[in-house]
């Protein structure tokens, strides 16, 4: 198990988890192991304590109350039971009916928004998924046309994972306070990274995850508003009446507290990481283009988070370039890295032809990526894109003149 | 999905690249045979260009890919494999052979059957440009 690990840029994917995050897990898996729902005696209590103390660093991160976070397994979980929760909670018509309300999203948020939605529209809701602009950015005015006198919520991501633009979250917030519409965003992608202020943003539900921010894998939490407008929601777990009764089940003691830990990291280091991010993305950005003719950055020049990029080197499959920076560890948008032979249905919605979806990688930064591995990237990347358009017939199509989106092809 | 060692060197070595020619160029050729198959929004496109002599045998091949790494490696081991061979031999070749050869998982085999269709779309392409029979319709791509 000594071989050199690859160099790690898939952040969106997963970060690594903060040692000082894991040294405040360990004890509650070892001696303090009790659970937090046990009230007659010490092992409870500390369990209990420990778990108070993450929900006042949870919230401290988003300028919440701490009795407004509810832990759960992470961001999946948590857009479920925001968005089913409150589906079923505001419901205009009971179940077994149709016209039991309309809720909006986006068609580019990840599947844990699009298929709660799905199921919901099964159950006699309507939902209108937004079609992204070509810069992947939902402004306020998209959707303040789809709203309707039934709208019973909308959930619009923060930032977007694969391309990491950044919606109009404050506004569309504002614009659901006006309406008294419910208002969600999945913020797994920029809480942590950016500030947050439920407040100032006019947020009612926020879903997040520990593990897209240095903390632990299967622990995340939602907030929940409790003052204008108080958010009631109708829980998934039924059992025990864990975190007032919204999610039934023994908290994950150790995680929940790594999670709390990473909260307090990511509130104290954000800014100071941000900046530096920025720096890299920036230099990845431009000397790639630089040294790669036809060489795309997808999604809002500036509405982007500072840790991810999404690049497309024309005439280049991803798959093949990621076999060509084979020790460098990232994704692709490529139909053939993908199970279902698709290419990613985020860029798709964006209207990248299908030929610059499979072209496109995903770089993601973290904590620790440093200067060295920044130009080691664009030096291997470089040298892999080369080698492949020596072999692309496409690339020949575009040095003879030929417009490649132009191009009918005949399939079998 | 780890790579199997003979895909990595065909990838990394890659054998035949090349063509004989702009797309102008080897249409205007009667020796050349041209097959270009799939579509960029399968992910793949390959292009397989065959020199033929006037008694039917391929002299040698040259292929441009863009696809993933095991595409490449089929159209690289294709063009190794036709080469010598009579057009009718180079028919012979399954995709299945391939995919031996080169120890791909399920998810690949349509790569091998890209390298399997660029070799009929390229010979059928020489046969209809020296008056010979061809079989049913080609799998070439046509650009407009
Ligand atoms: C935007 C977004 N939402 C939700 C999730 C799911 O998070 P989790 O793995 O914590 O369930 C992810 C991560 O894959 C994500 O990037
Ligand atoms: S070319 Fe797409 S999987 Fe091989």
């Amino acid at each position: 198990m000594n071989k050199p690990r690859p160099l790690y840029l898939d952040n969106a994917a997963t970060t690594r988890c903060d040692p000082r995050v894991v040294e405040v897990m360990l004890p509650y898996l070892t001696e303090a192991y009790g659970n937090s729902g046990s009230r007659n005696h010490a092992f409870g209590w500390e369990a209990e304590e420990a778990v108070e103390k993450a929900r006042e660093q949870a919230a401290a991160l988003i300028g919440a109350n701490s009795k407004e976070i509810i832990f759960t397994s992470g961001a999946t979980e948590s857009n479920n039971l925001a968005i089913k929760g409150a589906a079923h909670m505001y419901a205009k018509n009971p179940e077994g009916q149709t016209g039991r309300g309309h809720i909006i999203t986006a068609l580019h948020e990840h599947k844990a928004v699009l298929d709660p939605c799905k199921r919901l529209q099964k159950e006699g809701f309507d939902v209108t998924y937004l079609q992204p602009p070509a810069d992947g950015v939902i402004t306020v005015d998209m959707v303040a046309k789809e709203i309707r006198p039934d709208t019973i919520l909308v959930s619009i991501m923060w930032a977007n994972n694969e391309i990491g633009t950044i919606n109009e979250i404050p506004a569309i917030g504002k614009l659901c306070h006006d309406k008294e519409i419910i208002f969600h965003s999945d913020g797994t992608q920029w809480v942590g990274k950016m500030p947050t202020d439920v407040e100032r943003d006019n947020i009612d539900l926020l879903s997040w995850s520990g593990h897209k921010m240095y903390g632990p894998k299967g622990v995340g939490a939602l907030y929940v508003r409790r003052r204008k407008p108080r958010v009631r929601l109708e829980a998934i777990f039924d059992g025990g009446g864990q975190e007032r009764g919204m999610r039934s089940g023994t908290l994950n003691i150790s995680g929940i507290a790594g999670f709390g830990k990473a909260c307090e990291l990511c509130q104290h280091e954000m800014q100071s990481e941000g900046e530096r991010l920025l720096k890299f993305r920036n230099r990845l950005e431009t000397e790639l283009a630089k040294a790669i003719e036809v060489t795309q950055v997808n999604g809002n020049a500036s509405k982007r988070v500072p840790n991810i990029t999404n690049i497309s080197f024309g005439f280049v499959e991803g798959e093949s370039l990621l076999m060509g920076i084979k020790d460098i560890a990232c994704s692709s948008g490529s139909a053939c890295t993908s199970a279902s032979l698709e290419p990613s249905y985020v860029l798709k919605s964006l209207g990248v032809g299908d030929e610059l979806a499979h072209s496109s990688l995903r770089l993601s930064m973290s904590r620790w990526t440093t200067d060295k591995e920044i130009e080691y990237t664009i030096a291997s990347i470089t040298k892999a894109v080369l080698h492949l358009r020596k072999m692309s017939p496409l690339y020949d199509l575009f040095k003879e003149g030929v417009d490649i989106s132009k191009i009918q092809w005949q399939t079998h | 999905m780890a790579y199997s060692d003979k895909v990595i060197e065909h990838y990394q070595n890659p054998h035949n690249v090349g063509s004989f020619g702009s797309s102008k160029e080897v249409q205007a050729r009667k020796d050349v045979g041209v097959g270009i198959v799939g579509a960029p929004e399968c992910g793949d496109v390959m292009q397989l260009h065959i020199q033929v002599s006037d008694a039917g045998v391929i002299q040698d091949a040259k292929f441009k890919c863009f696809g993933c790494g095991s595409a490449i490696a089929s159209s690289s081991l294709a063009t190794e494999w036709i080469k010598g061979k009579t057009v009718d031999e180079a028919l012979a070749i399954k995709n299945t052979e391939i995919v031996e050869e080169l120890s791909l998982p399920p998810v690949k085999i349509h790569c091998s059957v890209l390298a399997e269709d660029s070799i009929r779309a390229a010979i059928e392409d020489w046969k209809k440009k020296n008056g010979h029979a061809t079989a049913v319709d080609t799998h070439a791509a046509h650009a407009h």
